[in-house]
């Protein structure tokens, strides 16, 4: 099987190492050799945070670079555009719907990108933009974001859905398990506004 | 059975497999994850150290008596522990020893990316490089063994892509290993001259042996595929190289010291073009270039930050990947910053309300240098925000510049203060230096995960330690200026430090909380910024605090990130911050 490249990315204190283990477990559960490469220490206090997650027959480099990603998994909107140039011509971008401003935007120093959704649409890649905080919301816990995404990202992928279930039950708590359900559910079964 | 693990913590199973009984460390990233992985395997048995030089004594003595050892660090740690290191190639193993350094190519969360690979040569030590989590578990295992077959300790090296990287390990059973006991050996483990010589030569027939070894060494591989182009590399950038060029003929050395001179010779005759690529200096290629063999190296492989598919294909003017097309260098930047209620913040931002030169040190502390904070003038290595402090007003006192020499104050950590910061601050005290230590004991080392340290009191196994007090270890040195201060009340903090800095003598002043990040932080009701009252003067936003925003006519505050620490209603002069009564 050829070889799928994935890009989970966000800002430190998202939960990005979290969701990428998950996506490596049930790729291996699946039989295929896996790499997940993450970057720890200093650039977890807030700063833009990627891991890489690839799968198949035989995987060589952990890491995605240019042109080298099937999907981008963003947490933050200003983050999936950052890693775009790690997108194939032909990828999916999938992001949360929701914006972090970095220091230099709180101190009014530079300005948020405003075209975000227009710059990677032009780009010539499919963009699903997912209302995570939204969606959180009608799970009863807002925690569940992450779940969401990775709804939205498994319906792409080839495994089957209760593994997906199983492998997020081993990541959290267990009084969390039903709302995390309904939040794999809502992203599985997301589907926009048009 | 197979199991998805990151190097690190593949480097504690293949330990754990090859019978290991202590393992010790200082905790530096990349390598942190080694030593927390290996305490949860109760047969043996592990601790955080002071520093990377007291790791690798203990480990000594483990060998000394005949035990097997490890000791991991990240590669500056290596410097720290250099000395011992030295000694114990002309001592060698009596039981196993194995020194991981874990090397940080690109800097990701360190100083400078040095290229420990060098330390094999200096050091006259056989060094081990897995590419993978596989080869790191396996490595591991061999290093113990072939320490104890050949005498010497061994040099494991990973890097941050293996350190870091989840692959897939088939996990293995333990190996029982006796502790072989102590036997006293004069000749070997009492380096005085007249056995230090005579020991260098044994080193000397060591290497030639271990040079042999390593060039039938069944992981140094040829992989044969077309002969037209054929390239040596090692760690990581083999995996680049698979990636990139699956039609060349690949040597791989997993043991590139001693060098496998006539493995190298076969491999570079059997390819008409020959190609090196390996990260950071031009290691390997240095050494095809003594044998006198034409090789392209450096001359085209970036010396400068990590390879990646991308950049080895780039170099060779390669096609790779599929590109979008897209223009992203406006994107504003997110550089890593201290986090909502961090209690350093308070300390950086009277500091730079005082105009002081902060020698700083190496922690989550070292981001109170970048804006809005700009609060630290210098950042060196562990420890040496002290000695830089002193060596400035020595020649500010030359200078004559009494004003200015006021103005000096040394910051640094809890966890880097015990580890090398407590010989800097004595050496003032002895020659009679004088000015301002500034202590920020959040009660963790907290920018590699939250380790503990002799001022916590908890052990790596999770034991109750004993807690080294700060204030008695410093009075006990003989300084009689030290306070305490709470690090959330910034008028405390800009009394103590006007006080100290004008003081003609040492003082030291520990400004203390936990970090914000661990169970001991108490979360309090967040805080909202009254609209009414708010000016947008924007002083509250010159703490950096992350939580806290400018919107169109007054100030935001994120109450999600808001961890109630008041410190922004302490700078607003309109009283427009307050808080809310609910968490």
């Amino acid at each position: 099987m050829k070889i799928v490249s994935i890009v989970v990315c966000g800002v430190g204190g998202q939960g990005i190492l979290t969701a990428s283990d998950i996506v490596a477990k049930i790729a291996l559960r699946g039989g295929y050799d896996v790499k997940k490469s993450e970057v720890h220490g200093m650039s977890q206090r807030g700063g833009s945070v990627i891991s890489a997650i690839r799968y198949g027959d035989k995987v060589y480099s952990p890491l995605v670079t240019e042109g080298m990603a099937d999907y981008i998994l963003s947490f933050e909107k200003l983050e999936a555009l950052r890693n775009l140039p790690r997108l194939k011509n032909h990828g999916v971008v999938i992001s949360n719907d929701y914006k972090v401003n970095p220091a230099s935007v709180l101190s009014g120093e530079l300005e948020y990108p405003e075209d975000i959704e227009e710059r990677i649409i032009n780009a010539g890649v499919e963009l699903e933009l997912i209302p995570g905080i939204e969606l959180a919301h009608k799970t009863g816990n807002i925690k569940t974001v992450n779940t969401i995404l990775l709804g939205a990202l498994a319906k792409r992928l080839s495994f089957q859905k209760e593994n997906w279930i199983r492998a997020i039950y081993e990541r959290v708590p267990k009084e969390t398990h039903n709302s995390n359900k309904k939040a794999f559910e809502l992203g599985y079964n997301f589907k926009g506004e048009d | 059975m197979k199991e998805i693990m990151m190097g690190n913590e593949a480097v504690a199973r293949g330990a754990w497999e090859g019978g290991l009984h202590v393992a010790t460390a200082y905790p530096g990233t990349p390598s942190s994850e080694i030593l927390e992985s290996l305490s949860h395997y109760p047969e043996i048995y592990s601790e955080w150290c002071t520093n990377e030089k007291v790791a690798l004594e203990v480990a000594t003595g483990v060998s000394f008596a005949g035990g097997r050892a490890l000791v991991a660090m990240k590669h500056v740690g290596l410097n720290v522990a250099a000395d011992p290191l030295f000694s114990l190639s002309y001592i060698g193993a009596t039981g196993g020893i194995v020194i991981v350094t874990c090397d940080d190519p690109s800097m990701h969360s360190s100083q400078n990316e040095q290229d420990n690979r060098h330390y094999a040569i200096s050091a006259k030590i056989p060094l081990l490089e897995p590419s993978d989590s596989e080869e790191a578990r396996i490595f591991t295992k061999l290093a113990l063994k072939m320490s104890e077959d050949f005498d010497t300790p061994v040099l494991l090296r990973l890097t941050t892509r293996i350190s870091h990287t989840r692959s897939v390990v088939n996990l293995g059973e333990r190996e029982a290993v006796p502790v072989k006991g102590y036997k006293k050996d004069f000749k070997k483990r009492v380096i005085l001259p007249v056995n230090a010589r005579k020991l260098h030569s044994k080193v000397e027939e060591r290497t030639k042996k271990l040079k042999e070894f390593a060039n039938n060494f069944e992981w140094n591989r040829i992989e044969e595929e077309s002969s037209k182009v054929g390239i040596v590399t090692d760690s990581i950038s083999y995996q680049y190289v698979k990636e990139v060029f699956p039609e060349a003929s690949v040597l791989k050395l997993s043991m590139p010291w001693p060098f496998p001179d006539k493995l190298v010779r076969r491999f570079a005759s059997s390819v008409d073009r020959l190609l090196c690529i390996e990260e950071n200096d031009p290691f390997i290629e240095s050494q095809i270039r003594q044998l006198s063999i034409p090789v392209v190296g450096k001359d085209k492989v970036p010396m400068v930050l990590e390879l990646n598919p991308t950049r080895v294909a780039k170099s060779f003017g390669k096609e790779f990947g599929y590109p979008v097309s897209v223009d992203i260098k406006d994107l504003p930047p997110r550089p890593p910053a201290l986090c909502p209620g961090c209690p350093h913040t308070g300390f950086f931002y009277i500091a730079s309300k005082l105009k002081l030169i902060v020698t700083g040190d190496i922690g989550c502390y070292t981001l109170g240098a970048l804006p809005p904070l700009n609060a630290i003038d210098t950042c060196v290595e562990m420890g040496a925000s002290i000695g830089n402090a002193y060596g400035i007003q020595l020649a500010l006192t030359k200078l004559g510049d009494e004003n200015l020499k006021k103005k000096v104050v040394a910051v640094i950590g809890d966890s880097t203060f015990f580890h090398s910061g407590i010989t800097g601050l004595i050496n003032t005290y002895y020659n009679h230096g004088f000015g301002t230590v500034v202590i920020l004991d959040n009660y963790s080392t907290a920018m590699t995960g939250h380790q503990g340290h002799p001022g916590v009191g908890k052990t790596l196994m999770g034991t109750p330690g004993r807690k080294v007090e700060l204030t008695s270890l410093i009075k006990g040195i003989g300084i009689q200026n030290v306070y305490t201060v709470n690090a959330y009340d910034l008028d405390k903090i800009k009394e103590a430090l006007k006080r100290e800095i004008e003081r003609d003598d040492l003082s030291v002043v520990i400004i203390r909380s936990p970090c914000a990040l661990i169970e001991d932080f108490e979360k309090k009701p967040y805080y909202h910024v009254d609209e009414n009252k708010c000016t947008s003067c924007s002083l509250c936003l010159k703490l950096g605090c992350p939580a806290i925003s400018m919107g169109d006519n007054y100030a935001i505050i994120d109450k999600y990130l808001c961890t109630g620490c008041s410190l922004c209603s302490q700078v607003c002069p309109f009283e427009a911050i307050v808080q809310k009564e609910e968490k």
